[in-house]
């Protein structure tokens, strides 16, 4: 029996489709297209080759958001992989008023990066709360240049993102530690076995997997960094914009009407393939595991 | 010999305290005890300086933002050790940054585009997770295929080419222009169309059969079946468009336009305020997120796990 006319399941998907069509799929090949040309607003645009490609190689001012990203990726993707699965197992067992803290632990995944920095901006001030304590303890003599110095702004940034996805992993892990059995830990600590050797020998290799795909989520999004870097800094990317992220040299250089489009694209599309590395690395691990298992 | 006697009473005894263990229900574990499952007393007095230590880190900034938010002139912002309970208590500093930024207009254009968002969302995922997931047609392939493709791809990445298409559609310095790009998201039906999967499929052909079209199989029997997952949809993508930055910081020029988000940045960039300014403007912000939260909060970790089983 016909349920439907032929049309109805597209009419009902025609606007998905078409958004993914327009705002991703077209974008992107325009992306790619563009990266190739001297575009730039109301000029005509003539193809350029691969200059704009040749000039990511030598332009500094990449180089320096490499960097600052590189850094960003290398340093959150442990923390973020680790602390959340501690933070997990310190809230896993159902013990009273324990609802009450999970909640807690959440709230700096649901507010805006923008308010989160705003409110770090104040918190690590030259005369804010962390140098006044500080310099009550006897520390230091002089206000540290937590949003002025280019090394302590990046760090102060990755704080603040590691503080923020803290109860995002924890609720992955959460999940994930719900699918473990209690008999492991239970024969594990009858074989005598403690605390931290059941966690190496226990825990650990039973959430491998959302490890693995934790580890991934946390790289490719640090790659992606922008808020945190453009309040902190309040939009100049830190002294010099050494502390520029490769996101934020994208609206830098191709926005304005004199902005450069071309390049703005190409440095966009080393973005895309920079966050295609951690999905090939997982990939390639996967096989690696299946290879392992005989037949 | 009266050490035998005795022993089964002491055995009749610890028995007896077993029982009232189980009744009572104790929440740790006490020397000698097989029940692994539970931790030892101190392990759970541990647990909970753990947690407390934890929660002051997490509320911490967002207690001391509130607290400055309240503190009036008379307040100083710079003593140690800190008052956290303003000596001046004042209400002034939220009508206060109005002079500056107008605050309330910018959370009502957020508002505007984040209601909107959620309304455009949970509807059409609602009618392309059906279609997905219950109906029979060619192509379907080729459907779900399209909503994958870039399923991988970045925004940040397109950023600069959606920005021209918005442009050259006259949305450039709308709050159109930066709800559009976001009205149906691929990931949202692809959720929806999940929870399609569990409806069983004689309750829709037994519907089709009794002559219900489409549009009443989608209210009648689908919309209550998925209701759940329509909920998490619609709180993250209000969460999502809230919190937004980067987008509507491209699309919007001009100040009068502004979202809350690009709005704050804008007072904390061009006025060197007030520490007491920002901090109000920054509660504007968060309470409207933290009171939905808190209301709706089941939905959002049924959402979080969702998305992680999906990868």
């Amino acid at each position: 029996m016909k349920s439907h006319r032929w049309y109805t399941p597209w009419l009902l998907l025609a606007p998905p489709v078409i958004w993914v069509l327009v705002f991703s799929l077209w974008p992107f090949i325009n992306t790619v297209v563009l990266s190739f040309t001297d575009a730039r607003p109301l000029r005509p645009v003539n193809p350029v080759g691969f200059a704009h490609y040749e000039r990511l190689l030598t332009d500094e001012q990449f180089h320096y958001a490499l960097i600052t990203c590189l850094i960003y990726v290398v340093v959150c993707v442990p923390l973020l992989t680790i602390v959340p699965l501690l933070l997990a197992l310190l809230v896993e067992k159902n013990i009273p008023g324990i609802a009450l803290f999970r909640t807690t632990y959440y709230f700096p995944v649901i507010a805006s990066v923008v308010v989160v920095a705003l409110i770090w901006g104040w918190l690590f001030d030259s005369r804010g709360i962390i140098n006044q304590a500080l310099e009550w303890m006897g520390v230091v003599d002089q206000p540290v240049a937590f949003l002025i110095d280019r090394w302590w702004l990046l760090a102060t940034a990755i704080l603040l993102t590691v503080w923020k996805g803290l109860g995002y992993y924890m609720v992955v892990y959460l999940a994930a530690l719900g699918n473990v059995g209690k008999e492991l830990h239970e024969a594990a600590m009858l074989d005598g076995a403690g605390t931290v050797r059941r966690f190496i020998s226990v825990t650990i290799p039973s959430v491998r997997g959302a490890m693995l795909l934790i580890s991934v989520l946390v790289a490719v999004s640090a790659m992606r960094v922008f808020t945190e870097l453009d309040i902190l800094s309040n939009g100049t990317g830190g002294p010099g914009g050494y502390d520029m992220s490769i996101v934020m040299l994208i609206r830098q250089v191709g926005s304005g009407l004199n902005g450069n489009l071309g390049y703005a694209a190409a440095i966009s599309v080393a973005l895309f393939l920079l966050t295609l590395v951690p999905l090939v690395a997982i990939a390639q691990l996967n096989r690696e595991k299946k290879a392992k298992v005989p037949a | 010999m009266s050490l035998r006697t005795e022993r089964p009473v002491e055995e009749q005894q610890e028995q007896l305290q077993e029982q009232q263990v189980v009744r009572k229900d104790r929440s740790y574990r006490r020397k000698g005890s097989g029940d692994f499952s539970k931790p030892t007393l101190a392990g759970l007095i541990g647990r909970y300086v753990l947690l407390t230590v934890v929660l002051l880190l997490v509320i911490g900034p967002f207690v001391w933002q509130l607290s400055t938010s309240f503190k009036g002139p008379a307040d100083d912002l710079y003593t140690f050790p800190p008052n956290l309970i303003p000596t001046d208590p004042t209400i002034e500093n939220y009508i206060k940054v109005t002079d500056l930024i107008p605050v309330y207009t910018y959370a009502w254009h957020s508002l505007l585009v984040a209601v909107g968002a959620m309304i455009s969302n949970v509807v059409l995922s609602l009618f392309g997770g059906y279609a997905l997931a219950c109906m029979k047609f060619k192509g379907k392939f080729i459907a779900l295929g399209i909503l994958v493709s870039t399923m991988l791809l970045p925004g940040e990445v397109t950023i600069t080419a959606n920005l021209l298409t918005i442009n050259s559609l006259g949305l450039a310095n709308t709050l159109w222009g930066v709800f559009l790009p976001g009205a149906i998201a691929a990931m949202n039906v692809l959720l929806i169309a999940t929870a399609c999967r569990m409806i069983p499929t004689d309750v829709l052909d037994a519907a089709t059969v009794d002559g219900a079209t489409t549009w009443q199989r989608i209210r009648h029997i689908v919309w209550p079946n998925v209701r759940g997952m329509a909920s998490v949809v619609a709180i993250f993508t209000f969460i999502g468009q809230w919190d937004d930055y980067l987008w509507p910081l491209m699309v919007l020029t001009d100040p009068n336009n502004y979202t809350l988000t690009v709005g704050m940045a804008y007072l904390n960039g061009n006025f060197s305020p007030d520490p007491r300014m920002i901090a109000a403007g920054t509660m504007v912000a968060l309470v409207p997120i933290i009171l939905l939260f808190s209301v709706m909060q089941r939905f959002f970790f049924s959402g979080v796990q969702e998305g992680a089983v999906k990868g």
